[in-house]
C-alpha cells in the first residue's frame, strides 16, 4: 500500500474525521486570541502614540485654541468624578481639540496615556486622578513646554508646568447634610476610599447632617468602583434603620439603586446623579463646575504661562453648585439650602474633620 | 461587638451573603464544568460583563426581567462556541484565549454601554419571592427561603450539576476527557464534542451569572463585575471542582464580605481595622486556595491541555 507523503517540514495531526490540522491554524488561533486582546484594548483607549487622540462630543479641530488633553480614572459616563471633569472641559471656550482617556485607574495606564498626550503635542494635559501625581512629577519634568493640570491635588511640586486643582467638596457636602438633615432622621453614607475630595465631602456631608440633628453612619467600601459592595453596604444602611443615603464616586449608582427600590432619599455629589433614578428619590446633587477654574487655567495658558497656580471650586465662585434633582424642592429645602451655604461662605461652621 | 451577636443582625446577615454569593456561584458553576472537561476559561469575567450589558439593555428596552436573563444566557452561549471554535478547534493557548476573551468582554461592554445607553439609568431590580410556609419560619425564612428566583434557580443548578457529573452518561464523558482524553477517544468518547458541550454550558452560566449582577442592583456600568469572574474561578479550585464545594465556597465569600460590611456598618471596626476587614474575603480565598493545594491530585488532569488525536 502506497505510503500518503508527510511533508517533514510540517507536524500533522490526523483527526478522528481524517482532516489535518497544520501548525498554521495554530498560528491563526493565536493570532485571533491577540486580535481579541487589541480590539478590546482599542475600544477605549484613545491615547495611541502618534494617534488622534480626539474622543469627546466637541469641538472641531482648528488651528485656533488649546489642544486639551483628559485622562481619568472611570468611565465618562460614570455620573461622578470623571463625568464631571469632562462635563467641565467640554464647557471651555478658546479649546480647539479635547481629546479623553478615561478608565485609567491603574496609575501605570495612565502615565501611559500622559506621556503620549504630551509627545503628541497637546497643550494641556489633565490628569484627573491623586492617585497620578508620582508618574505626573517625572513626565512634567521631562515636557518643560506643555502643560500640565492635576486633580484633585494642592501640590504643583514646585514645577513651572504644573498645576494643580482641587474641589471644596466638604462645602457642598455640608450644604447637603444641612438638607438631608431637615428631612431624614438617620443617613447612611457609602464611601470609596477616605481620600481626596471624597473624604472632604463625607466630612462635610457628616458635620452638616450632625449640625442639624441627624444622626449620621459612614462605611468606607476601600473600592471606588465595586457597584455591587456599594449596594450591600446601601442595604445594611437601611436595614439598620437609615431613611436617606448619599455617597461619592462612580460605584455610587449601586447605592442609589438600592435607595429607588426601598423608597429612600438620596443626595448626590461631583455630577447630576438625577438620571440614576425613578422620580421621587434625588433630592439633590452637589455639581463640580469644574470650568469655572479650568477657564482661568485655559486663559493663563494661552496668555504664556504653563503652571504653577493652584486653583480651588467652592460655593463662593460658584464653581460648586446645589443643583435639585427629581424631587420638587420645597420651600422649608431651598431655606436649609439657603441658610447652610450662606453659613459656610462667611465662614462661621466648620466644613472639614481633621485626621 | 454585641451588637453584633443578635438574632435580627445575624439573620440579615447570613440572608445578604447568600444573595452576595450568588453572581459567583452561577459563574463558578458554569467554570467548574468547564474546567472538568479540561477547558480553563480565564474569560468568565468578560463573559459576565458582556452577558451583564445585554441583560441590563434587554431589560431598559423591554421591562422584562426574564428577557434580560435569557438575554445573558444567549450572549453567554455566542461566547461560549467563540471560545469553543478557539480552543477546541484552533488548540489556541487556554490562558491567553482566555484574557482575550475577558478583554474582548470589558473593552466591548464599555462600548456598546456608552453607544447604546450613555448613562446608568436604572432598570427593575428583582425582587423578593419568598417561599409560601418556609419563608415564615423565624430566622430561617429570612436567611434561606425569601430570596429571588435566581438565588433559588442556583441551588438547583448545584443539584443538577451535582447530578449530571456523578450519574449521567455525560458526566462520564466529561470525567473522562478532563482526567484522560486519548483514553477516552479510544473508547469511542468524542473529546472535541463533549468540551464543546461543556464549554457552551459554562459560559452560558456565565451570562447568567453576569444578567443575575446586573438586573440584582438595578442598573449598569463599566466594568460592573469588579473581578467577579475571576474570584469564580478561583472558588472551583476551592470546591475542588465539585458544585457542593463551589457552593460552599461561594457561601463562605458572601458571608465574609457580609459580615465585614455589617461590621462597619454597625461600627463595630473603624477607621485601619476597618480598611483591613475588607480584604477579608480576598485572604480568605487565598489562604483555602493554599490548602486546596495540598488536593491538587483532584484537579482535573488534562485541565489546559489541548486534544490532538494522532496516529
Amino acid at each position: 500500500m502506497a505510503q500518503k507523503e508527510t511533508p517533514s517540514h510540517v507536524e500533522l495531526d490526523v483527526s478522528r474525521t481524517g482532516k489535518v490540522s497544520p501548525l498554521w491554524w495554530r498560528a491563526l488561533a493565536t493570532t485571533l486570541a491577540a486580535m481579541m486582546v487589541l480590539a478590546a484594548c482599542g475600544g477605549s483607549d484613545d491615547a495611541d502614540s502618534g494617534d488622534d487622540a480626539s474622543d469627546s462630543a466637541d469641538s472641531e479641530e482648528s488651528s485656533d485654541g488649546l489642544r486639551v488633553a483628559i485622562v481619568a480614572p472611570s468611565a465618562e459616563n460614570d455620573l461622578a468624578f470623571t463625568q464631571s471633569i469632562v462635563e467641565g472641559v467640554d464647557a471651555l471656550s478658546g479649546v480647539s481639540e479635547v481629546a479623553i482617556t478615561p478608565g485609567t485607574f491603574v496609575v501605570e495606564d495612565a502615565a501611559t496615556a500622559i506621556r503620549d498626550y504630551a509627545n503628541d503635542g497637546f497643550d494641556l494635559v489633565v490628569a484627573h486622578g491623586s492617585q497620578y501625581g508620582g508618574p505626573l512629577e517625572e513626565i512634567a519634568k521631562e515636557f518643560p513646554d506643555t502643560a500640565f493640570a492635576w486633580g484633585t491635588a494642592a501640590d504643583t511640586f514646585g514645577l513651572e508646568n504644573v498645576s494643580a486643582y482641587t474641589a471644596a467638596s466638604d462645602q457642598g457636602g455640608y450644604v447637603l447634610g444641612a438638607l438631608a438633615a431637615s428631612m431624614c432622621s438617620k443617613i447612611g453614607i457609602v464611601g470609596p476610599i477616605a481620600v481626596g475630595d471624597a473624604k472632604l465631602y463625607v466630612d462635610g456631608f457628616t458635620l452638616g447632617a450632625e449640625d442639624n440633628g441627624a444622626e449620621v453612619d459612614v462605611v468606607y467600601t476601600e473600592s471606588f468602583s465595586d457597584t455591587q459592595l456599594a449596594s450591600e453596604t446601601a442595604t445594611a444602611f437601611v436595614e439598620n434603620g437609615a431613611d436617606c443615603l448619599t455617597g461619592t464616586a462612580q460605584m455610587t449608582v449601586g447605592a442609589i439603586g438600592v435607595a429607588e427600590q426601598e423608597g429612600l432619599l438620596w443626595f448626590g455629589t461631583q455630577s447630576d446623579q438625577t438620571p440614576a433614578a425613578a422620580d421621587g428619590v434625588v433630592v439633590a446633587n452637589q455639581i463640580y463646575q469644574w470650568e469655572v477654574v479650568l477657564q482661568d487655567l485655559v486663559d493663563d495658558v494661552t496668555g504664556g504661562a504653563t503652571g504653577g497656580e493652584v486653583y480651588a471650586i467652592d460655593l463662593d465662585n460658584g464653581g460648586l453648585t446645589i443643583e435639585y434633582g427629581n424631587v420638587d424642592a420645597t420651600d422649608d429645602m431651598t431655606s436649609a439650602v439657603d441658610a447652610a451655604s450662606s453659613s459656610v461662605v462667611a465662614g462661621d461652621v466648620e466644613t472639614m474633620i481633621e485626621g | 461587638m454585641a451588637e453584633f451577636f443578635t438574632a435580627s443582625v445575624l439573620v440579615t446577615t447570613f440572608a445578604a451573603g447568600v444573595r452576595l454569593s450568588m453572581p459567583f456561584l452561577l459563574a463558578a458553576l458554569g467554570e467548574t464544568l468547564g474546567q472538568r472537561s479540561g477547558v480553563l476559561n480565564l474569560g468568565v469575567d468578560g463573559v459576565m460583563l458582556i452577558g451583564a450589558f445585554f441583560a441590563y439593555w434587554t431589560v431598559l428596552e423591554t421591562d422584562s426581567r426574564l428577557s434580560g436573563v435569557v438575554a445573558g444566557l444567549l450572549v453567554g452561549l455566542a461566547m461560549g462556541v467563540l471560545y469553543a471554535v478557539v480552543t477546541l478547534v484552533f488548540h489556541a493557548e487556554q490562558g491567553i484565549s482566555g484574557i482575550g476573551i475577558f478583554l474582548f468582554g470589558l473593552g466591548m461592554s464599555e462600548l456598546l454601554f456608552q453607544e447604546l445607553v450613555g448613562t446608568p439609568l436604572p432598570i427593575p431590580a428583582l425582587t423578593e419571592a419568598p417561599i409560601p410556609l418556609l419563608s415564615d419560619i423565624p430566622g430561617l425564612g429570612t436567611m434561606l427561603f425569601s430570596h429571588s428566583l435566581l438565588v433559588y434557580a442556583g441551588v438547583v443548578l448545584v443539584v443538577l450539576l451535582t447530578w449530571l457529573i456523578n450519574r449521567s452518561t455525560f458526566g462520564l464523558d466529561l470525567r473522562a476527557v478532563g482526567e484522560n482524553p486519548e483514553a477516552a477517544d479510544s473508547l469511542g468518547v468524542s473529546v472535541i464534542r463533549t468540551r464543546a458541550i461543556a464549554i457552551l454550558i459554562g459560559n452560558s452560566l456565565a451570562g447568567v451569572a453576569g444578567a443575575a449582577l446586573t438586573i440584582e442592583l438595578g442598573t449598569f456600568q463599566n466594568n460592573l463585575t469588579n473581578g467577579i469572574g475571576f474570584i469564580a474561578v478561583a472558588l472551583v479550585y476551592f470546591g475542588a471542582w465539585r458544585p457542593f464545594g463551589v457552593l460552599a465556597g461561594s457561601l463562605l465569600y458572601g458571608l465574609v464580605t457580609a459580615t465585614v460590611t455589617q461590621l462597619k456598618v454597625l461600627d463595630i471596626v473603624s477607621g485601619a481595622a476597618a480598611s483591613l476587614t475588607t480584604t477579608a474575603p480576598a485572604v480568605l480565598t487565598v489562604l483555602a486556595l493554599a490548602v486546596i493545594a495540598r488536593r491538587s491530585a483532584s484537579q482535573p488532569a488534562a485541565l489546559t491541555v489541548p486534544f490532538e488525536r494522532r496516529h
